[in-house]
């Protein structure tokens, strides 16, 4: 018990040091960071954390960001859950071919589709705006959350459906009305994973966007080649990229382990 | 096979216990004989499962002490234990063959392929799982899987005893009735002593020599089946057991008749002297009153008939109070003027819920 | 389950169809275009028919990359999997704690990828870093930026660090779904840590430990951002994977058609993958009915 106790404890400390470190430098003046070595800050400052806040710069990075994540899981969640229904309830032509051409679009590396991308919504000028980003996103979002949803929806039972159709309930009316709120927790989890995903991707997202659209981490990934040497400033945009993850997984606290399943255990 | 013996045993799932609820099983004393057949009976959530795990060891009681043959086992590991414990879903290995889920337990106790193959092929043909051996187990019905588990348990030769939890919850009916008289069948070859828990009064009665009622965490009752019909020692018991259950009506005493609603029921067994101040019931059995237009008995009125088939039960009023009377199929129910008839040999007093004794 | 049996049902998944089918297909097209043609610009094409295939398969940059990406999934996959069933194991079943270790173990998977190659980036440097400092005052010549071995460590715990908690909430998934009564009835059957391993945990974590190793060879196969931002593929190339190969070889170099038929070879690999992870799981589907 205690071993086991203890393997628990050390990992957790191994995830939460290098976030720690981040954290503490985010809290640091650059010319302590530089000069001397300390395990927690010995001149506590926010100046980092008010830079942020206070160029537009910085701060636009975070609103698009929020902006293309928040578009992208509501798309993703209105087309696949139809989607879902129709694989967890139906035989149809070619039902199976279909599905696996969704997953293998999960498995396609962003980097093959980035510049095919690029000129594809430079050309129907889309480029640099959320909706971009967002539809871009949708290519390994909406796979995994048809995946997820046909997961939950398959652990309802059909006879669910038959009682409502009996009783006289039209589809739309069912869909809405009785079965979304019977797998809310599966539509929970697949929100859950759209925003993750979308949230946490940066090729795409820095390839589609330029000045309008520019998310976080594409900020990040220049201000640090161009100012160099702001690592203050820097540990502090990290620092706030971790926070809407945080707050997102504590409302899913309760059915993680089953969302990182797909719904299939 | 071991005689158990519990002495002073209580449970608390709370790590803090302050008051007498907080135990799921309250203090208990009790004998379970060499070779007995026992059910353990009574609703869900009384602390049967509770008790059942502590004699497996897989719980340790907040109290008391286990004796195995009157060596004391209570802090000894399960599988030191010699138990064999049949759970209410069955549980068998998936991955492995049913011959293999068999040979296990032998396996992990460092037993000889030889013996082991023995052992497996005895038990299997015992079981009627013969055939199956080679099978995956994963695949078999309920039932079969069952089997297993029972097995799994009878391979082990020096078993103390083996315990069954609610073990045909999942069985179809038709194959219920089977498995049981295989199961008793089993208990009278090799005289194991069998601990059965169940909800199911008619698998207890069926099963069990003695039956133990358990009631919110205390055994309410031990006894012979027909102890249970007759002299339930609680008035929950005698709810419990009986269909319909047993007329429990508030009384008090003039003399040594039960009044009810002024009316006089006679005792021919008489009782021992009643607690001062305690609420006093009189408990009769639907099977010991009768409906007759002449007699001495009160005039009741006749509120409904059901008709059950082999009997009919009438629900009749006798002013505030409801009593619930078997009519044979060949007897007619008088319409008007109906009287109750009761059997002053069964008729018993209950002081805050407990049997009053005999004199 | 049975399902009913209605081709109407493809106006539900239409939505989907169409928005992949253009985020996908119209892609996909341009990336085949470009696979099979060269241009001297003025966006004049011709045929070159097999040309930048061979080209690609015979390049020793190609192999480099390749055999790089191999070995690195190898490594993670090896680590990656028996930490997680280890830790997934040592993690209380239940109690206050286990939302609390849940939260925390996920934590790692929801930073924006970029800022996790900045962590390490950070936490690995000599000056500032606490893991480079240490390592430089235990008298250990590190440096990752310099010395191949130390570039590749570090990518490895990075990934380690990130992605081992996914395989851990999956198997840990996997075994709350294990009544109790098979732990106690292994316990009354007698048998070891290892037996009650080996027959009742590990089955039951069979599908969702394949989940977990498609995903993590699918995305340390896709891996691009991390080890761009610690490393940059080097020192040399010594850390440039497929991914960073073909995004320097399309967007930094330009060179379209090798980058579209890197990207077709690249893509039909993690397919032949995927393809047989997905039989496999409808094979173990069918077989649990």
């Amino acid at each position: 018990m205690k071993t086991k106790a203890l393997v628990t404890v050390l990992y957790i400390v191994f995830l939460l040091l290098p976030i720690y470190w981040l954290l503490n430098m985010s809290l640091k003046t650059n010319e302590e960071i530089l000069s001397t070595f300390s395990l927690w800050p010995q001149d506590l400052t926010f100046a980092n954390y008010i830079v942020i806040f206070t160029d537009p710069s910085w701060y636009n990075g975070y609103i698009n960001s929020t902006i293309y994540v928040v578009l992208n899981t509501i798309i993703t969640l209105l087309v696949a859950l139809p989607a879902a229904y129709a694989f967890s309830r139906y035989n149809f032509m070619g039902d199976k071919h279909l599905f696996f051409w969704l997953l293998t679009n999960r498995m396609a590396p962003p980097a093959v589709f980035a510049l095919p991308f690029f000129q594809l919504y430079s050309s129907v000028g889309l480029f640099d705006t959320h909706i971009a980003v967002a539809l871009a996103h949708c290519l390994f979002n909406i796979p995994l959350a048809v995946w997820i949803l046909e997961g939950f929806m398959s652990g309802v039972p059909r006879e669910i459906d038959e009682t409502a159709y009996i009783d006289g309930y039209s589809f739309p009316r069912f869909f809405t009305r009785i079965f979304t709120p019977m797998i809310s927790s599966g539509i929970g989890v697949a929100a859950f994973f759209c925003f993750m995903f979308s949230w946490v991707e940066l090729l795409l997202a820095r390839t589609l966007t330029s000045v309008d659209a520019k998310s976080i981490s594409a900020t990040m990934t220049r201000t640090v080649s161009a100012s160099g040497l702001d690592w203050g400033v820097l540990a502090a945009a990290g620092i706030l990229t971790i926070i809407p993850g945080i707050l997102v997984i504590y409302f899913v606290r309760n059915y993680i382990a089953k969302g990182f399943a797909l719904g299939r255990v | 096979m071991a005689k158990i013996e519990l002495n002073g045993l209580a449970h608390s799932y709370m790590p803090q216990v302050q008051e007498a609820q907080d135990f799921a099983l309250k203090e208990l004393n009790h004998v379970w004989e060499d070779g007995g057949a026992y059910a353990l009976l009574g609703p869900s959530g009384c602390g049967k499962t509770t008790l059942l795990n502590i004699i497996s060891g897989l719980l340790i009681p907040t109290h008391g002490e286990i004796l195995f043959d009157g060596n004391a086992v209570t802090k000894k590991a399960t599988e030191d234990r010699n138990i064999a414990q049949v759970f209410q879903f069955p549980v068998v290995y998936d991955t492995m063959s049913v011959y293999d889920n068999l040979a296990f337990p032998l396996r992990n106790r460092g037993v000889g392929a030889s013996e082991v193959d023995g052992r497996v092929r005895e038990i299997a043909e015992l079981l009627e799982l013969g055939d199956s051996l080679k099978n995956k187990a994963s695949g078999l019905t309920a039932d079969a899987k069952q089997k297993i588990s029972l097995g799994r348990g009878l391979v082990r030769a020096d078993v103390s005893a083996i315990l069954f939890d609610e073990p045909l919850t999942v069985i179809d009916p038709h194959l219920k009735w089977q498995l049981r008289s295989q199961l008793k069948h089993l208990h009278k070859r090799f005289n194991y002593t069998m601990v059965y828990v169940t909800h199911d009064q008619t698998e207890a009665l069926t099963f069990a020599d003695k039956v133990v009622v358990m009631y919110d965490g205390a055994v309410v009752q031990m006894g012979t089946p027909e102890e249970l019909f007759e002299r339930p020692k609680h008035t929950f018991v005698g709810y419990f057991i009986g269909s319909p259950g047993m007329n429990v009506v508030p009384c008090h005493i003039d003399g040594d008749k039960a009044m009810v609603a002024g009316h006089a029921f006679s005792m021919e067994q008489g009782f021992s002297k009643v607690p001062e101040g305690a609420s006093l019931e009189v408990g009769i059995r639907p099977e010991f009153l009768s409906l007759s237009r002449d007699g001495d008995g009160p005039a009741v009125s006749i509120q409904k008939v059901e008709d059950l088939g082999r009997f009919r039960v009438a629900s009749v009023r006798l002013e505030d109070h409801e009593f619930k009377v078997m009519v044979g199929e060949d007897q007619e129910v008088p319409t008007d003027g109906a009287r109750l008839i009761v059997d002053p040999t069964h008729v018993n007093l209950y002081a805050n819920s407990h049997l009053v004794e005999e004199a | 389950m049975n399902k009913w049996s209605d081709n109407r049902a493809w106006w539900l998944v239409m939505p989907v169809v169409l928005i992949v089918a253009f985020s996908a297909v119209i892609p996909l097209m341009t990336v085949v275009n470009y696979a099979f043609q060269d241009t001297f610009g003025n966006n004049e094409f011709y045929w070159a028919g097999l040309e930048w295939f061979r080209d690609i398969l015979r390049s020793e940059r190609f192999h480099g990359a390749m055999g790089r990406q191999f070995l690195f999934s190898f490594i993670i996959l090896s680590i990656e999997i028996p930490l997680g069933i280890g830790i997934a194991l040592a993690m209380p079943r239940k109690g206050f704690w286990v939302p609390f270790c849940l939260i925390l173990m996920a934590l790692p998977l929801l930073i924006p990828w970029n800022v996790v190659g900045t962590i390490w980036q950070i936490f690995g440097r000599i000056d500032i870093g606490l893991l480079g400092a240490t390592l430089d005052s235990l008298g250990i010549d590190y440096n990752y930026t310099q010395n191949t071995i130390d570039a590749w460590v570090t990518l490895v715990v990075m990934d380690v660090w990130h992605w081992t908690s996914l395989v851990v909430l999956l198997c840990y998934a996997g075994l709350q779904s294990i009544p109790d009564a098979y732990y106690q009835a292994a316990r009354i059957d007698g048998a070891s840590k290892w037996a009650t391993f080996r027959y009742i945990q590990l089955p039951k974590m069979n599908r969702v430990l394949l989940i977990a190793v498609l995903l993590r060879f699918m995305d340390s196969f896709m891996i691009y951002t991390e080890p761009f931002v610690v490393t940059g593929g080097g020192p040399g190339n010594d850390t440039t994977f497929l991914s960073i190969d073909l995004v320097q070889m399309a967007i930094g170099q330009f060179d379209l058609g090798p980058a579209a038929a890197m990207s077709l070879i690249y893509f039909l690999i993690i397919l032949l993958f995927s393809w047989v992870f997905f039989t496999v799981m409808s094979y173990l589907d069918r077989a649990e009915n």
